[in-house]
């Protein structure tokens, strides 16, 4: 009974072991190295074979100089607080759609309800790249958005949004929007309705009824789904990289560039492990947020 | 004891399979080979080859550097080779099973042994210019008739870039390509080594890079092709693709591809065989295989880039050999320069200074 515990217990953190600890370590291990013409591009690597001495001599030709070197040019703290800046006020916009899209489907019929939350997924059958790529179809200058809007006669030039920040918002917004519908929806499915009848029996109008019951009611799926977006969209590489222009300024095109451009995996690794502790704040907010929720439940 | 005999079977069957299906993986740019190659390759020799395509030299070298890549045959530029070798990413060639190698062209031997001293480590697939594509009718429109199209300029002044801005400009997003370009246009030596003389092109491409709608190594050629943008600056193959593309489409966009007249980088793409290689073998012959005359030839006369193969020009169509844009006259030649690597701290320079021009940081 005991070693069952133990092995249930067990499993958990050997997966965060294996698959987060260990890899952190071999690239925070890489981000205290110097860049070299080799291969691996990097030095010292950790030759074995020589013993305690090879081992003693790796350590020592370790630093945290490509740290410093973050902090020497003012490109990698703009490209961090660009991609905050990015991804804050994307969430913000994926909140502002997907929550009338959520408090439809919960007030939809109960019938409906499983058919509208296949079409909330369903496009996630399609891969992830063709659908960010289909984008360029639509809103290139001789795309489907610009052809309709000079039809329609709404302009008479076609606007460049294509390789501007505008197509990132809107392909993160679009890609994210069910990672934050469900939550919500969730939450809002659970709703009591007669919470409602009684906060519009006691003289609140429909407006009152729904910032005051509602949507506090709500709360932490907004705040699971908010995460949700957040965390992924301020390490977004694909998006940017495909919608966005010259003027998009984000860590994860950085970090490409130092990897690929500089050929400068030290440097790289740094700027992955800074990414990382800048994204374990949230991390751990949405966990304890989710706890407070589960004790709240009880 | 039945499940073990199951297993045996099994294990010999996949045993058998492994013999039986020798593979070959080949790592190619994008849109750079005539497919029916890859088909009778597999024709002939009964090697499944795997095809897979990249489209920057940065992707492929991170490859070569981590390691066990997996291919047995990599397509880098000069001097991304030059580094690669030195970094001992590749193996030595066996001549003996090349004898193909006849075939190739002295004159550009030459040259690309400036990288690959000898031409121990590589062949020549292609090589070309980087220059400029334009969009006839739309650069004509707001450029007036007397655009300089085969000029630097177009390029590198801002007055001309400010009305290109309006039909929409690509370039190439790699500082190798470019930054000797605008040494060139500013009378400097394109192949500069020293972060001071390199540094002197940055007002110039700060001035321009608010009209580049996008900097980026492959999209500039379905752009091109569909009229979402009048001038590119790319490679010349891609480009004249771009306008077979456009013509095929038959969409009114009338693509041109011109060396500039100051003088335009000459690249090469070397076939090469990875130190790690899983099937050396198999990659000599995909190699030699590439080399024959009438292959080579079929692979330029499909993606319209010069090879280093002169046996293969009498199979050349007459729009590949006889398109100066392609085959440039001995006068235009006479004008192209090649560049060397930068080392790794003047590389580090380089990239930072890239990326402050993108993106003004």
């Amino acid at each position: 009974m005991n070693l069952r515990r133990l092995f249930l217990i067990a499993t958990p953190y050997a997966w965060l072991a294996f698959f987060f600890l260990v890899p952190f370590g071999i690239v925070f291990k890489i981000a205290l190295s110097d860049y070299a013409i080799s291969i691996p591009p990097y030095t010292p690597t950790l030759d074995l074979s020589q013993g305690w001495a090879g081992v003693k001599e790796f350590l020592d030709g370790l630093d945290f100089e490509n740290f410093t070197f973050l902090a020497s040019d003012a490109l990698y703290i703009k490209a961090y607080l660009s991609s905050l800046k990015i991804a804050a006020i994307s969430t913000f916009i994926t909140l502002l759609v997907a929550y009338p899209i959520a408090y439809g489907m919960a007030q939809a019929p109960d019938e409906w309800r499983p058919t509208l939350m296949m079409l909330v997924i369903l496009p996630f059958w399609t891969s992830f790249l063709i659908r960010v790529y289909s984008w360029i179809g639509i809103l290139s200058g001789e795309g489907f958005l610009n052809q309709i809007l000079m039809w329609t006669g709404i302009i008479s030039q076609p606007l460049t949004i294509l390789n501007t920040n505008t197509a990132v918002y809107i392909g993160i917004v679009y890609t994210y929007l069910p990672f934050m519908i469900l939550p919500i929806y969730a939450a809002l499915e659970k709703l009591d309705i007669s919470l409602i009848e009684a906060a519009e029996d006691l003289g609140c109008t429909r407006i009152q009824a729904f910032w005051l019951v509602t949507f506090p009611l709500s709360r932490p799926g907004v705040i699971a789904g908010c995460f949700l977006v957040f965390i992924p969209a301020l390490g977004e590489f694909v998006i940017p990289s495909i919608l966005g222009g010259n003027e998009t300024l984000m860590i994860g095109k950085t970090l490409y560039d130092e990897f690929f451009a500089n050929r400068d995996w030290p440097v790289a690794s740094a700027v992955a492990v800074v990414l990382l502790l800048l994204l374990i704040v949230p991390i751990i907010l949405f966990q304890r947020n989710e706890q407070k929720q589960r004790e709240a439940g009880l | 004891m039945r499940l073990r005999k199951t297993m045996v079977a099994a294990a010999a069957l996949l045993a058998a399979g492994a013999a039986g299906a020798e593979e070959v993986h080949v790592y190619n740019w994008s849109d750079y080979i005539d497919e029916a190659l890859l088909a009778k390759f597999e024709e002939e020799t009964g090697i499944k080859l795997i095809y897979d395509v990249f489209d920057s030299n940065e992707i492929l070298e991170t490859k070569m550097l981590a390691g066990a890549s997996g291919y047995d045959v990599v397509v880098p530029s000069g001097s991304f080779l030059q580094r690669q070798v030195q970094a001992g990413a590749f193996q030595k060639l066996d001549k003996s099973k090349l004898p193909n190698l006849a075939n190739m062209w002295d004159v550009i031997q030459e040259r690309t042994a400036k990288y690959d001293p000898g031409n121990e480590y590589s062949i020549n697939y292609m090589w070309g210019t980087t220059g400029i594509g334009i969009n006839v009718g739309k650069v004509k429109e707001v450029l007036g008739e007397d655009a300089p199209v085969n000029s630097l300029a177009l390029l590198f002044d801002p007055a001309n870039m400010e009305k290109l801005a309006t039909c929409g400009v690509h370039v190439l997003d790699a500082p190798t390509e470019i930054i000797p370009a605008a040494l060139k246009y500013i009378g400097e030596d394109p192949d500069a080594q020293d972060i001071e003389t390199i540094a002197k092109v940055e007002p110039v491409l700060t001035a321009i890079a608010p009209h580049v709608l996008k900097f980026h190594s492959s999209e500039y050629i379905n752009a091109l092709a569909n009229g979402d943008i009048c001038m590119a600056f790319g490679w010349s193959g891609d480009i004249l693709q771009a306008r077979d593309r456009a013509a095929e489409a038959n969409n009114g966009a009338e693509i041109e591809y011109h060396i500039p007249k100051e003088g335009a980088l000459m690249w090469f793409d070397q076939m090469a065989i990875p130190a790690d290689a899983p099937n050396p073998d198999a990659a000599h012959k995909f190699l030699n295989f590439i080399m024959d005359a009438q292959n080579a030839a079929a692979a330029s006369n499909y993606v319209y880039y010069a090879n280093g193969n002169k046996a293969s020009q009498e199979f050349l169509n007459e729009d590949v050999i006889g398109d100066t844009a392609i085959y440039p006259d001995a006068e235009t030649t006479a004008n192209l320069y090649t560049t060397s690597p930068w080392d790794p701290k003047v590389n580090r320079d380089v990239t930072r200074l890239w990326t402050k021009i993108k993106s003004g940081t």
